[in-house]
């Protein structure tokens, strides 16, 4: 006979693991991987490959090397990491800026904190901003999306929407004067404009979101509330002056909104441990996004929203309890 | 069976069912060559044997008393002489005070009837129904082991509406329920009748899920027979089987923290202990056997056995055909709550309900790696409770925390654990927590 494993119950285990939750990921980011491909044709390639390649490297680098502990490249959080870091800057940005942004979310907001699950701060958006700061003209040139079939050698680079906006509004222009510089919600849909690679197309996130709602990686709370609150938020500004604020729809599918409701702020590490805190979170998020969005020095204020938010989880998370069973009031009861 | 099952509403798992036994009858197992009874084998006081070496004991006969309100007799499940009161190795793998007999034929008290009819006219009064089953031994058989007799008593000012039948048997692999349910389907509901007399209640409902519809349907039609007793089926989900939960599926009404459930007016039995409280208050029969189920995926014969109270383990076994090569690990009880033996010898107690072999492949746990704080375990939680949290704070021994964030409300039902994506032993922390906070809420109240 064997030896008898004497242990604590439960004696069974579901099938739950990290490793599944993290490639849960990776597939739900498929969709949004292709359409970046499939408009900003190699060179996306090129970023996502080197993006994914060098968190994983640097993750390995510094287990192995810096910490001399267990090494854990395999559980797919640095590919993660990596791939979020790639859909969060322009496809024409340079390899070794790619490479400095692959170590800094690692190295400095991932690993310093103690690795996977310490980290306080989104390590792909802590990375991008570093990135935004410091090669500011790298960063905020977006090439004009064009299907691989329309040529692979695409040089043509144009400001985002929210950057016409912007600056359009700042000089003086109305909505209506600017609408044909914008472009149409089906565009924004499929992903035709200006952006970061993982931000164009709708479609292919909210495909991506449906997928991690089925495999229960993420729950509804926080992409909705903080979707929600964009548009009750948008919704009142412009109707009271439609001429000087940005319609719901288009804050909705513009920019990094989509790509961070659905993947940046549903970071299970970076976010709020009940579905209370999660709605709170999102509020928050929501918020902070549109007033940097309108009144900010920046057109865009996802990543920053996003990172603010992060700071006040362990607040959150003191305020916001699950229902605790027996909270509910008492009963009559009826003697017989 | 209309519109949506009813079922708990905060948390819960749904693991595998694996009721590999659920189609064999219960068969009645041989008398054991010797019987080792553990002294304790309720929750509460353990008993004081009541004989002495060399005694000659019938089945039975009393053979230690309980020692305190919270404690229970002990009958001789076999007939012969006691060989010894010695310490034995029992379920806990401590060693503790038992009764060894050794068995010579099978020779029964003649107060008890052993005929097979089936006595449907209670005669005893509530005080007499509440004093037999107290003479008789009987402690919940879900296996919580909680005195019977206790239960029937509410507290002053306190008092039952509604009685539940717990037929929930929400432990995956185990089916002696189950098989209780459809062979013995009228015994438990005469006894539900028992319960409400002694309980003065009008109502008492019984909670299948619906993996045993035979069960479902079996009870529904005896039930029309029966005055005010009504089955429930429920959505299959575990630990719908713990009080607290069933009472919040079966009535919504949440038993209040640190509260027991006659605080909303409900007195939860397991279907095994009404089988129990009709055959002492009907046949004068003690609680000397149990039905166990002996399962795993290894095993050859699957078996729900009749089992007298005493016999080892390993006779349960070799009756499954024997232990499988690839057995891992051996568990008293179901795999979510059951409890690792160490060895074959371990006598069959009150709350045995089965024992699992489980196969090498699965005994062990997969590596611990770090929390992602993906909230998985505040989910599931029955009880609201932050698992994650409680097992930081207990892991590095802040017990005040522990507590003001409710570890006590903990009812080691092991969803966390099971559903924990980094594989982290959350229940190991909490029981610790547990354990650590119980004894300075004990201190304080001393003080």
């Amino acid at each position: 006979m064997n030896m008898l494993t004497v242990s604590g119950s439960p004696h069974i285990h579901g099938d739950n693991e990290t490793k599944k939750i993290m490639y849960g990921v990776v597939y739900a980011m498929i969709p949004a991987m292709l359409v970046s491909v499939y408009y900003f044709g190699l060179d996306a390639l090129r970023v996502l490959l080197l993006a994914s390649a060098s968190a994983i490297f640097f993750e390995w680098v510094i287990q192995k090397y810096l910490i001399k502990g267990p090494v854990t490249i395999t559980d797919g959080s640095a590919l993660v990491t990596g791939i979020l870091l790639a859909f969060n800057v322009p496809s024409n940005l340079p390899s070794w800026m790619v490479i400095v942004g692959a170590l800094v979310a690692i190295g400095m907001a991932k690993m310093s904190f103690g690795g996977l699950g310490k980290n306080v701060f989104n390590p792909a958006l802590v990375a991008r901003v570093f990135l935004l700061i410091s090669f500011p003209v790298q960063m905020t040139s977006w090439p004009k999306p064009h299907a691989i079939i329309n040529g692979l050698t695409d040089a043509v680079t144009g400001p985002t929407p929210l950057g016409i906006v912007k600056e359009g509004l700042r000089a003086g222009q109305t909505m209506s004067e600017l609408k044909p510089e914008l472009p149409t919600y089906i565009q924004d849909l499929v992903g035709q404009m200006g952006g970061s690679m993982g931000e164009v197309s709708a479609i292919a996130l909210i495909l991506g979101g449906l997928y991690m709602l089925y495999r229960k990686i993420i729950t509804w709370h926080i992409p909705v509330s903080m979707l929600l609150t964009v548009v009750i938020f948008t919704g009142i500004l412009w109707g009271i002056d439609p001429q000087h604020y940005a319609d719901p729809v288009f804050h909705l599918l513009t920019g990094g909104m989509l790509l961070g409701a659905i993947f940046m702020a549903t970071d299970m590490v970076t976010s709020p441990m009940t579905h209370g805190g999660q709605i709170v979170f999102g509020i928050g998020v929501g918020v902070l996004t549109i007033l940097i969005r309108i009144w900010g020095a920046y057109p865009e204020g996802v990543s920053f929203a996003i990172l603010l938010m992060n700071a006040v989880v362990p607040l959150i998370n003191r305020g916001f309890k699950p229902r605790r069973f027996g909270a509910k009031p008492g009963v009559d009861i009826k003697t017989s | 069976m209309t519109g949506r099952l009813k079922t708990f509403t905060l948390g819960g798992i749904h693991p595998e069912e694996n009721k590999l036994s659920a189609h064999v009858p219960i068969e009645v197992l041989p008398v054991p060559k010797q019987a080792v009874i553990p002294m304790g084998q309720n929750l509460g006081a353990p008993s004081k044997p009541v004989v002495g070496r060399g005694d000659q004991v019938k089945v039975g006969q009393l053979i230690a008393e309980a020692s305190g309100f919270i404690s229970a007799n002990i009958h001789s499940p076999v007939s012969g002489k006691v060989l010894k009161i010695d310490n034995i190795l029992d379920a806990s793998g401590y060693k503790r005070q038992g009764i060894v007999i050794n068995v010579e034929g099978d020779e029964w008290e003649e107060s008890i009837d052993r005929s097979d009819n089936i006595v449907e006219e209670i005669t005893l009064d509530a005080k007499e129904i509440i004093d037999r089953v107290k003479q008789m031994g009987l402690v919940g058989m879900g296996g919580a082991t909680f005195p019977t007799n206790v239960k029937l008593m509410p507290p002053p000012g306190k008092v039952a509406e509604y009685l539940l039948i717990n037929g929930v048997e929400c432990e995956p692999y185990l089916t002696s329920d189950h098989r209780l349910m459809l062979e013995k389907g009228k015994e438990i509901l005469i006894g539900t009748k028992i319960l409400m007399k002694a309980l003065n209640v009008k109502t008492a409902i019984v909670g299948i899920e619906n993996n045993k519809p035979d069960a479902i349907n079996h009870m529904t039609e005896l039930a029309k027979g029966f005055e005010g007793i009504e089955v429930q089926p429920l959505k299959v989900q575990y630990p719908q089987g713990g009080e607290k939960q069933l009472i919040k599926a079966v009535l919504n009404r949440e038993v209040p923290s640190g509260k027991l459930p006659i605080e909303v007016g409900c007195v939860v039995q397991n279907v095994g202990t009404a089988y129990a409280v009709y055959e002492a208050v009907q046949k004068n029969k003690p609680l000397i056997e149990r039905v166990v189920t002996v399962t795993g995926k290894g095993v050859r014969k699957p078996s729900n056995f009749l089992a007298r109270i005493g016999t080892p383990i390993k006779d349960l076994v070799d009756a499954a055909e024997g232990l499988p090569e690839s057995t891992g690990k051996i568990i008293n009880g179901g795999p979510m709550m059951g409890k690792a033996l160490t060895s074959l010898e371990v006598p069959v107690v009150k709350g045995s309900s089965g024992i699992l072999l489980m196969q090498e492949n699965e005994s062990r746990r997969k590596p611990e790696s770090s929390c992602i704080r993906c909230s998985k375990c505040t989910y599931v939680c029955p009880m609201g409770l932050e698992p994650f949290l409680l097992a930081r704070v207990s892991r590095v021994g802040n017990y005040e925390m522990a507590e003001r964030e409710m570890i006590m409300d903990c009812i080691e039902c092991g969803s966390c654990q099971y559903t924990c994506p980094a594989s982290i032993p959350l229940l190991d922390y909490l029981r610790l927590g547990k354990t650590m906070v119980g004894a300075i809420i004990r201190n304080r109240k001393k003080n």
